[in-house]
This record gives C-alpha cells, structure tokens and sequence, in this order.
C-alpha cells in the first residue's frame, strides 16, 4: 500500500464499514425475510450500499449506473413481477428434500470461509496501485471507460447490443398471450348476467345508520334482518361484519309506531 | 484501508446469495439471490481494478451489469409465464418434465 493511498483512508474506512455493515445485513434480510416484498427491500439497500462502495473505489461511473440500472430499473421490475404474481406469495416452510435446508447454510457457510480465508491469505501482502494513474490517461473515470470500450472492448460492446435486442425480443415473445376464444360482446355478457342465477343488478349499499355507516355495517332489508350482500366479499371472509344494533332499530319502530297511534 | 477488504465483503455477499439460491423456494427470491451473487462479482472486479490500477475489471463489471439486466428481463418473464400457468412461483412445482 503506498503512502498516498494510505493517507487520506480515516474517511473511506469509516465508508467501507458502515456500508459493509449494511450490504451483509441487508443480503441476511433478503434470504430471511419470509415475504418477497421484503426481499426486494433488502435487496434495495444491498443495492445502494454496493453503489456507494463502486465510489469509494473510485469507480464513480459504475456507482452511478449501479443505482440506475438495479436500483432504479431491476427492482421496479422485481416488484411489477411481484405485483403480478400476489405480493402475499410466501414460502411454504414444509421441506420437500429432506435436511436439504441444513445442508444448503453449511455448503453456503463453508464455501463463505473457503473464499474468504483463501482470498484473505493469497492478497495479504498485495499492494494497492489505485487508479488514479489510470484514471488520469483519458482525464477522467468516464472517459477511461468509454475509450476502452470502443477501443479494446469493441467486438463485446457490439455483441452486447444483440444481445439486449434478444432479451427484449424474448421477454415480449413470453409475456404475449394468444386470445384462443373470441371477445364475449356485450349482449353475450348480459344475456349470461341474466340467465345465471346471481344478482343483475347493482348490489344493495352497506347500511347508513346514524352511528355508524361505515362499509362493515350491513343493509337493514324491509322485514328487519340484515343482508350480508351489501358488505365487501373480503369482510364477509374475514367474518367483520358490524352486527346491527337491533335496539336502535326496535326504538325507530316504536317511535314510528307510537307516532301514528 | 487494505482494499482487500473489498474482495472479502465481496465474498462474503456471494456466499449469503448462495445460501439463498440452495435454501429459498420462492422462484422470485432465489432470482434476486443470483442477482446479489452478480452484485458481489461486480464489487470484486471493482476491487481489483483498483488493487491492479488497470480500468479494464471497471469495464468488465459494466458489462456483467449489462448481462444481468438482460437476463432479469428474460428470467422475470419466465416467472411470470410459469404463474399464469401453475398458479404458482415455488421452484418446487414445475416437475412436468420429470414423468
């Protein structure tokens, strides 16, 4: 490690820790949390620590494309799929293979300390060159890479080109569904809203009482009882329904009553 | 700072996503797993780009992030058609290839 590289460090090491904190507890999050929303959380914050780490070592530009590219585009993307596929989609926690759960932390684990002790041993001694000298050729982190990606990187960035043409090629060719029966008119759709044997026309409000019309309370039908079609299916599922205080309704009934005798 | 500190954060990372590909069955958490495993790739060429002072592992790294992207599109829209026709994400279930 030269001298240069080793003076102005109090800064980076107190970066390089925190943000290595970070990444590791975000990477823990993603592969514990149960949820894939919270993964995808987990995974954000991995994402912007790393980001901020290209930085630091002075790679400001694949800093920058890291928070563009993942944070901003891969993510989003993430969480459209997951979106699509029900945000509530966790993990069963049965085990189809069995002891596949244990073995798979102590393969992870052991290949962990492998990496980590083989690396730790093989660069010890290294020194650092830095890239400031690199850096400085084009006069500038950007421009250093834009002339060795036109220069000797040429044939790959080419290739590259194809190569997203394809995926988005494939992701289109994927996500395309093929319309096998024909659109229903909307004749068809009445027709099949009147024959069947459900409700055609609009459903009965949630009732309005004067202490609660919340959309838990249900409709009070002509002959006194209630109707559970006017409160939202997934309230009726849950069971939280609002029971009707039938005092109130018996005390209007006595008032009107007693009003027209 | 020794910037080998760079390459064992970078190992550890890759490791935490391993266990995550062999442990997690939800399709789209071993997918973001993968993803970590390339993010720890890309920190460890970064490094040594810098430990080496050449700029060619910064290019290297840009073009892992260029694949990965391709590669998230392409494997989300897999995703997506394995649920609309199984109902369902866990890696588990697609055996139809098995019997």
């Amino acid at each position: 490690m030269n001298a240069a590289v080793q003076a102005g460090n109090v800064g980076e090491t107190l970066v390089f820790w925190i943000c290595a904190f970070f990444s590791v507890l975000g990477a823990l999050g993603l592969i514990v949390s149960r949820k894939a929303v919270h993964s995808a959380l987990w995974m954000a914050l991995v994402m912007i620590n790393l980001a901020i780490l290209f930085v630091a070592n002075s790679a400001p530009f694949l800093g920058m494309a890291q928070i563009v590219v993942y944070t901003g585009a891969v993510m989003m993307l993430f969480l459209f799929v997951l979106m699509m596929v029900g945000v509530d989609s966790s993990d069963s926690l049965i085990e189809t293979i069995k002891g596949q759960r244990v073995a798979g932390i102590l393969l992870g684990i052991g290949m962990g300390l492998l990496l980590v002790f083989g690396l730790g041993s093989a660069l010890t001694n290294s020194t650092s060159v830095g890239l400031d000298a690199a850096n400085g050729v084009d006069k500038g982190n950007v421009q250093g890479i834009a002339h060795l990606i036109f220069t000797d990187y040429l044939i790959p960035f080419e290739v590259t080109s194809a190569l997203l043409i394809t995926a988005a090629l494939g992701a289109m060719v994927l996500a395309h569904r093929e319309r096998w029966i024909p659109r229903l008119t909307q004749m068809q759709l009445s027709r099949a809203r009147f024959a069947g044997s459900g409700h055609p026309g609009n459903l009965p409000n949630p009732g309005i009482y004067a202490r609660h019309n919340a959309v838990d309370t249900p409709a009070l039908l002509p002959d006194g009882s209630t109707t559970d079609l006017s409160i939202p299916g997934p309230l009726v599922a849950r069971g939280g329904i609002r029971p009707v205080d039938h005092a109130e309704v018996d005390e209007v009934a006595a008032i009107t009553d007693g009003g027209q005798s | 700072m020794n910037p080998v500190n760079y390459v064992i954060l970078s190992a550890v990372l890759f490791s935490i996503g391993a266990i995550g590909v062999l442990v997690r069955r939800n399709a789209i958490i071993v997918f973001m797993s993968v993803e970590l495993m390339l993010n720890a790739a890309n920190l460890a060429f970064v490094a040594f780009a810098r430990i080496n002072g050449i700029l060619s592992g910064q290019v290297i790294a840009f073009f892992v992030m260029v694949v990965a992207a391709a590669e998230v599109v392409v494997g989300l829209a897999i995703i997506v058609q394995i649920f609309r026709t199984r109902r369902s994400v866990s890696i588990d279930e697609p055996n139809l290839l098995k019997h």
